[in-house]
């Protein structure tokens, strides 16, 4: 479904253009959001893939991380892409490291291992129809603990790797890095559905 | 099926860290000032190369167990270097389980015509380039990453402004280029013609490229990020500098902003007067102490 909603890239850090990239594919305006000011002509934001200890402190450090939680809080679409799933995490498993706090997961960071366990593979994702979604797997987490309320949309190995909490989408794996559409029509579905629903609430 | 050590996983690697800050460490409390200052990985080493520079002899793979140290301190990906074509210690490094490998020219060349064949390995490698063909050519051997070589351990950022340079201006030619001078155009640039005509019609490199050489300063980190660079490689200029804490952020801060001159403003007014590392003026080195020239 198409939104003509402006769709904000978190841009700290990461592979933000490759995100940008693929929401304009997917027929979607998309602009890169570094500061407040920023975040505020946005109604909907793609955190995506980096260091999430790195982005943590940054995100503190260009305060950012209070108007993300209040405008996710009151129902801006969030969607985060591995760095992005743990920084949106409600914590992390055996490391003291911050978080946003915006979907009820408990994660492992490199939970399928260091970089020499990255992989690509196809993943089962009913709801984007029956073909194998080709997913990439970088130093990724796994979802060890969720909330009820959290609809899980696919597992690896027995572990929800792709969730979903009213608002707030989560991967581990990396839908920006494949040519394949579906995750970011599906989140642009998302976006499409909450903004008609007026609950896009904050935007200047 | 699952397949690791795919090009998309190992230049994906680079991909994540984008508009970040890699910094070169030599103990595991170093490591955790780097991380905690806000850098996307640590490249751990035994020497800063300004040691190196200083130490002289035959510089070589760390030591196993300072390498282990460091990736146990920190959850940020952890690099480590190899010499040039010696592979052996390459396939060290990935038994070890390091997330990518700097073959380097920092290091004494262990091989004076040929470097690792990368394809081979399932850890990503990060290579040095001067200019576009030296990048094509690593590339073209299996590097998911290039940087910069600027003169390591100088303190001076005018080699890597150089190399930048080079490499932002002849993907800007070759992007206009008419067809029918491409192969003439990868026989000039000694490269393979798939990988000519795909910068030719992409404007870009097919893997991230950072800047590596002489960054010592804020300004220096903003200034190679608006000539282009993916991001940074600071060495030399964090543990080298009189408070590595305070130059660890300011540089963290500057890549992030480069583009607004009020953050690179308050990241170099945040040093105070603490000083910048000691810089060497490349043009009175020799041509046995230069270490960009090392490789082709």
């Amino acid at each position: 479904m198409a939104t003509d909603a402006l769709i904000g890239v978190l841009a700290l850090q990461g592979d933000v253009v490759e995100h940008i990239a693929a929401l304009q594919r997917t027929g979607a305006r998309a602009t890169a959001v570094k500061t407040p000011a920023d975040l505020a002509r946005v109604a909907a934001l793609v955190v995506p893939g980096g260091e999430s200890t790195t982005v943590m402190k940054l995100l503190d450090r260009f305060r950012l991380s209070r108007p993300i939680v209040e405008r996710t809080r009151a129902g801006m679409p969030l969607w985060g892409t591995c760095m992005g799933m743990i920084v949106a995490a409600h914590a992390v498993v055996d490391l003291d490291q911050p978080t946003l706090d915006l979907i009820d997961i408990t994660v492992r960071r490199n939970a399928f291992g260091r970089q020499n366990e990255s992989a690509e593979l196809d993943l089962e994702i009913p709801a984007l129809g029956p073909a194998p979604y080709p997913a990439v797997f970088i130093r990724a987490p796994w979802i060890e603990r969720m909330g009820p309320e959290v609809e899980l949309l696919a597992e690896r190995d027995g572990h929800g790797v792709m969730v979903r909490e009213a608002n707030v989408l989560a991967t581990s794996f990396h839908p920006e890095l494949t040519g394949d559409p579906r995750v970011h029509a599906y989140f642009l579905d998302m976006v499409e559905r909450y903004t008609r629903q007026g609950k896009v609430l904050g935007a200047a | 099926m699952e397949s690791t050590g795919t090009p998309t996983v190992k230049r994906g690697l680079a991909q994540m860290l984008k508009g970040g800050v890699i910094m070169d460490v030599v103990t595991p409390e170093h490591a955790l000032i780097a991380q905690e200052a806000g850098a996307v990985a640590v490249m751990a080493l035994e020497r800063i190369p300004a040691d190196i520079r200083a130490a002289g002899g035959v510089a070589r793979m760390s030591s196993i167990e300072l390498i282990q140290s460091i990736m146990d301190a920190v959850t940020i990906p952890v690099m480590a270097k190899v010499r040039i074509g010696h592979f052996a210690e390459a396939q060290v490094l990935q038994m070890l389980g390091i997330d990518y490998i700097d073959e380097s020219e920092v290091l004494t060349p262990a091989d004076e015509r040929y470097h690792v064949d990368k394809h081979a390995f399932t850890t990503p490698f990060v290579c040095g380039a001067r200019d576009l063909g030296e990048a094509l050519r690593r590339i073209a051997e299996g590097a998911a990453m290039i940087r910069s070589k600027g003169e390591a351990g100088s303190g001076n950022i005018v080699e890597a402004v150089r190399h930048m340079r080079a490499i932002g201006d002849a993907i800007r030619d070759l992007s206009v280029a008419p067809k029918e001078e491409l192969v003439a155009r990868a026989r000039d640039l000694g490269a393979p013609l798939e990988l000519v005509k795909q910068v030719a019609q992409d404007g870009k490199l097919p893997v991230v490229l950072f800047c590596a050489g002489g960054v010592s300063t804020p300004a220096d980190a903003a200034l190679m990020m608006q000539l282009g660079a993916e991001g940074i490689f600071v060495g030399s200029g964090i543990f080298k500098s009189k408070d590595p804490k305070r130059f660890a952020k300011a540089i963290v801060d500057a890549t992030t902003h480069f583009e607004d001159p009020k953050v690179v403003l308050e990241a170099s007014r945040s040093l105070g007067t603490s000083e910048a590392m000691p810089g060497l003026d490349v043009r009175t080195l020799s041509e046995g102490e230069l270490m960009a020239t090392r490789g082709n």
